[in-house]
């Protein structure tokens, strides 16, 4: 079963070419059911995360109060994600015994909330923190007041580090999404369960493809809404400057971002 | 002790320390394989970003290349990237160095951006002033422009450490030994009742692991500039 070489990457394609395994059959889930699932997830789990992180972030940047929430929340990266998956898993699951998959879904989404919130409230708070304090003096001289000065001038140009920070959450949301799957729970990383359960490693290497396609994919995506939504004034378009784009690379180094002003 | 762990009151989630001393000499084993897998790739990845962080620097038509391919690696799923390193290398389906290897691409991802920044954040006056000193470049990179910019490159590698202890744990869901397995065991114990131990064990141990390599990675760069202390008092 095990073999290296061109004939694997031959198999994976033919795997991932069957029509067969796109659509659901009596017995099997297709790519596309689970493509959706897994989407369903994240996004479910991103709304969440946003609703949380952003509003608190903003607060926290622009009050410079509770500056310790942003600290507990990256010290909430230290977690391994699976264990606390299990964990929760083991609690939730058994409230819900015999009804459809709610008793995983839940513990599931929870996780992969605890995972979006730490980037995202730390990228926005930096991102506020960054904000050039004459920039801030100059808005509230000209009579601006303070939810002004946060909404027309500190969010507008803290966009590329919250959105670097949504990124690096988006990523991390499509990979642990896939973790979920080691839970009897929906999602492309079924495929990679399934497929080392069953030595069907076409299968296995199959769903790795897909992770990685949705992944890349969703980052283009945000990539490309952030060109749109950003002001051109701030990303310094204008001026034909080295386009820095700003990657989740550095959403996860917000430390190194504030230090380099 | 005996008579305490086959009882049925072991499950509370408490009873972790009692499960380890149980179990002692497998999960010391599954820690150590857990340490050497989440150290020896960030190193490695170091050794390779530095070099390559180097020339994204100094030529500057090579960084937006280096930096985009380096990007989608890391933009890659962890479990995706462990399934993908044996096809895309020739290596058998379940090789025990596929792992390391993945890890040791998402540092180089991870450190090569951290490295160009870091060396980016050496002020102009200072590389002019080593120059004028007579330091040749190759000196000059190693006894100037590195050392100023290890406070950039330590804050990349904590965060390369604290995400791989997570990472790891991942792989053992694929069937590697470490921390990871406790998660797996946990899980397959805890039908029909929820059994703790391993579990809450599994989650304590890698949260140690992370603060302590993490606090290593802090007090090696506090080593390594002993004049920001200096200069901050």
């Amino acid at each position: 079963m095990a073999t290296g070489g061109g004939d694997v990457i031959g198999d994976v394609v033919t795997w991932l070419t069957d029509p067969s395994h796109w659509t659901d059959t009596r017995f099997d889930t297709g790519i596309i059911t689970q493509l959706l699932a897994h989407v369903r997830f994240c996004a479910m789990a991103l709304l969440i995360a946003l609703a949380i992180a952003l509003p608190l972030g903003l607060f926290i940047g622009h009050t410079d109060r509770g500056r310790w929430l942003v600290a507990a929340a990256n010290a909430l990266r230290a977690l391994p994600t699976v264990g606390v998956l299990v964990l929760l898993t083991v609690i939730i699951s058994p409230q819900f015994q015999g009804r459809t998959d709610t008793g995983f879904l839940i513990p599931t989404v929870i996780v992969l909330v605890l995972l979006a919130v730490p980037p995202i409230l730390a990228n926005t708070f930096a991102g506020v923190q960054n904000v050039d304090p004459g920039v801030r003096d100059a808005a509230s001289g000209m009579g601006m007041t303070g939810s002004q000065v946060l909404f027309r001038v500190e969010l507008p140009i803290s966009l590329p580090l919250i959105f670097s920070g949504v990124r690096s959450a988006a990523l991390q949301l499509i990979a642990t999404a896939t973790v979920a799957s080691y839970l009897p729970l929906g999602g492309l990383g079924r495929f990679i369960y399934d497929g080392l359960a069953q030595q069907d490693y076409p299968q296995m290497i199959g769903g790795g493809v897909l992770v990685a396609a949705l992944a890349l994919l969703t980052d283009l995506v945000l990539a490309t809404v952030q060109r749109y939504v950003v002001s051109r004034g701030i990303t310094g378009r204008y001026a034909n400057e080295r386009t820095a784009v700003p990657d989740s690379r550095l959403a996860v180094l917000p430390e190194a971002e504030v230090a380099r002003g | 002790m005996t008579v305490l762990a086959a009882d049925g009151a072991s499950s509370s989630p408490l009873h972790f320390v009692e499960y380890f001393l149980d179990h002692r000499s497998e999960d010391l084993g599954l820690l150590w394989s857990h340490t050497w897998l989440s150290v020896v790739p960030v190193i490695v990845g170091l050794l390779i970003a530095l070099p390559l962080g180097w020339v994204a620097r100094r030529h500057r038509w090579t960084y937006p290349p280096i930096m985009s391919i380096t990007g989608v690696l890391y933009t890659i799923p962890s479990i995706a990237l462990f399934v993908l390193v044996p096809p895309i290398l020739g290596l058998d389906t379940l090789d025990p160095l596929q792992v390391p290897i993945a890890l040791t691409v998402y540092s180089v991802a991870l450190l090569v951006r951290v490295v160009a920044d870091g060396l980016a954040s050496v002020p102009d006056e200072t590389v002019q002033a080593a120059t004028a000193l007579g330091f040749r470049p190759l000196e000059r990179f190693f006894k100037v422009e590195l050392p100023i910019a290890v406070p950039v490159i330590a804050a990349g590698l904590r965060v390369a450490v604290v995400s791989n202890v997570s990472i790891v744990a991942v792989a053992g869901t694929i069937g590697l030994s470490n921390l990871g397995q406790l998660f797996t065991q946990g899980f397959q114990l805890s039908t029909p009742d929820a059994y703790y131990p391993p579990i809450v064990l599994g989650i304590v141990l890698c949260v140690l692991l992370a603060v302590v390599l993490d606090s290593l990675v802090v007090l090696l760069n506090r080593l390594l500039t002993p004049w920001r202390r200096a200069v901050a008092t």
